[in-house]
């Protein structure tokens, strides 16, 4: 009120910078934190992968084993994981709205749970000296310890892993499947067409790519697990995450620094692609999902 | 068989095709809970039950705050945990406001780098990371980047990890805020309160957080969940956290680390449903 006016214009003034400068100062701490955290060890890993020939011997046996082991068994779990996880969709939103609810927020919990804790439960259940080991053998004398499945090999990862994706895949595919709407199959049963012919012309074409896309986020998850792994199985399994760990802490051999960020170049590599045809097809699909 | 041949199909092949359809759907509902549920109860009932005198004990979990590093690695992990959500949420809900309203050009920039941490695996991640602190006492010695990267790696609180877990936790923090944003019409909201004459600040912390709660809270509750499980880039870097200690511990006492899985997953998933459960479409906007 009895403010002098100079003050008054000086104050205008600063504000009319700070309202220039403002906004980039909001977005400065995001630019240095992404710097460090992110920019930074990326071109370190570039800079690493590239000198000498630790590229070259990256994609050596031993390694390209590790490599080929990791994608054969994302390919698997991201196969299995699309269809269980379609499957336990269909099943759910065709029912009630309180077990549809109750399955989509278990789903987009399970989802965020990896790691550790995921690896020592199914220890803990069919490990060797698991619960579920235990009473399958005192009630039908069936020893799965013994068995041709291990949980400590690729299968029993596989089981492991799709305890994480079947929820990933039941939460990607939901939107979907709620899209397709019930009018389309009566439209289509009304126009005389059968089952399969709407499945095969109407329904089938629509949910073609969302279930693709699905399927690229379950590959990429599974490719990048690395605790459930470590935890469960150490280094038996030749999986690219494994052999990247072991290459930093010096398990293997001299040179061997170069060697993980060689590997781990190679792996960003693939999950961009991988990530890209994600992207691309999302985009599309999300054009008539609205 | 004549009698099979000739009967009516018309009306009961519709009634058995939908019957079938219910008896698959049962089938895949029943499998599906056995896989989830069965793990579950087997490592809940592996850390209750007494080998020694049989029935039920509790002794594994009333033995967790005792076991030997397991308060330091607790403490640390939830250090970790607070100073990343608050790193998180300073570090995008700022640089989000400012290119929705004020800096759209930059907008390209920071979804890229919002989204980009998706693309790069966490060992990958981790790979760089320690390239990059390798250069802290050789060629960057002395000089002060070099110096804070030195800094940075305190065993009691490595400060590297909090950068590195604010990285990690920002594609979902970015999601959850950009949902958010998107749902308030942020720009008419700003034109309202800066035509009636309030200050930025005020249009911030008065107009706009308020409004966007869920979504913070949201963000807030992933990255929390995030850091408390975060094993690959903690174990690499050599730092003690809950996780790597849990692996550390599992080969001497297996019931001890189950149970101090089981516990922490319980207390993860109350996280997450609290997430899920705000996320739901809500209906309370006018009381905000």
């Amino acid at each position: 009120m009895t403010t002098p006016a100079v003050n008054t214009v000086r104050a205008r003034s600063f504000a009319d910078r700070a309202r220039r400068c403002g906004p980039w100062l909001a977005v400065a701490p995001f630019l240095i934190v992404m710097l460090i955290g992110l920019v930074l060890p990326v071109i370190a890993l570039a800079t690493g992968a590239f000198e000498g020939d630790s590229l070259k011997s990256s994609l050596g046996s031993g390694y390209r084993s590790a490599f080929w082991g990791s994608v054969k068994l994302s390919v698997v779990c991201a196969v299995l994981g699309a269809v269980v996880g379609l499957l336990v969709a269909r099943a759910v939103l065709s029912g009630g709205t309180v077990l549809r609810r109750l399955v989509l927020t278990a789903s987009g919990v399970l989802a965020n749970f990896g790691g550790v804790p995921l690896a020592f439960m199914f220890i803990a259940s069919i490990g060797n000296a698991g619960i579920v080991t235990g009473l399958l053998h005192d009630w039908t004398g069936f020893d799965l310890a013994d068995s041709p499945f291990s949980l400590y090999q690729f299968g029993g990862l596989a089981v492991v892993y799709l305890y994480f994706l079947v929820p990933l895949m039941v939460i990607v595919i939901a939107p979907a499947l709620d899209g397709v709407r019930a009018e389309w199959s009566e439209a289509a049963e009304n126009l005389g067409a059968t089952r399969w012919q709407y499945w095969r012309h109407v329904a089938g074409p629509l949910l073609a790519p969302p279930v693709m896309a699905g399927a690229l986020l379950l590959f990429c998850g599974s490719l990048s697990a690395f605790a459930t792994a470590q935890a469960m199985v150490g280094a038996t399994v030749p999986l690219v995450t494994l052999q990247i760990a072991n290459a930093l802490s010096g398990n293997v051999s001299a040179d061997n620094a170069g060697v993980g960020a060689a590997l781990a170049i190679e792996m960003i590599v693939l999950v961009a692609i991988v990530m890209a045809a994600y992207w691309t097809i999302e985009r599309r699909t999300a054009r008539w999902l609205r | 068989m004549t009698a099979v041949l000739t009967r009516p199909v018309e009306a009961p092949a519709v009634h058995k095709r939908k019957r079938r359809f219910n008896a698959t759907r049962t089938v895949v509902l029943g499998l599906a809970a056995v896989y989830f549920l069965v793990p579950l109860a087997a490592a809940v009932w592996f850390t209750v039950q007494d080998k020694v005198h049989g029935g039920v004990t509790g002794e594994y979990y009333t033995s967790i705050p005792q076991a030997e590093g397991f308060a330091g690695a607790l403490r640390r992990s939830l250090s970790l945990a607070v100073l990343t959500v608050l790193g998180v949420l300073l570090v995008t809900v700022p640089a989000m406001l400012a290119v929705t309203l004020r800096l759209p050009k930059l907008r390209p920039i920071v979804e890229g780098l919002s989204l980009l941490p998706l693309v790069i695996p966490p060992i990958a991640l981790v790979a760089g990371v320690r390239d990059m602190l390798a250069l802290g006492p050789n060629q960057l010695a002395g000089t002060p980047f070099g110096d804070a990267l030195v800094s940075s790696q305190d065993p009691e609180l490595p400060i590297i990890l909090v950068v590195v877990y604010i990285v990690l936790a920002t594609p979902f923090a970015y999601r959850s805020l950009d949902a958010g944003i998107r749902a308030i019409d942020a720009r008419t909201l700003v034109d309202a309160a800066r035509g009636l004459g309030s200050s930025w600040f005020d249009v911030v912390w008065r107009v706009l957080l308020p409004n966007l709660r869920g979504a913070v809270l949201g963000a807030a509750f992933l990255t929390l969940g995030l850091v408390l499980g975060e094993y690959t880039i903690a174990s690499i870097l050599l730092f003690d956290t809950l996780p790597t200690w849990l692996v550390k511990i599992s080969g001497e006492n297996g019931q001890l680390s189950v149970s101090v899985s089981t516990a922490s997953l319980l207390f993860t998933w109350l996280l997450l449903l609290v997430v899920s459960l705000a996320d739901r479409p809500k209906t309370s906007r006018s009381d905000s």
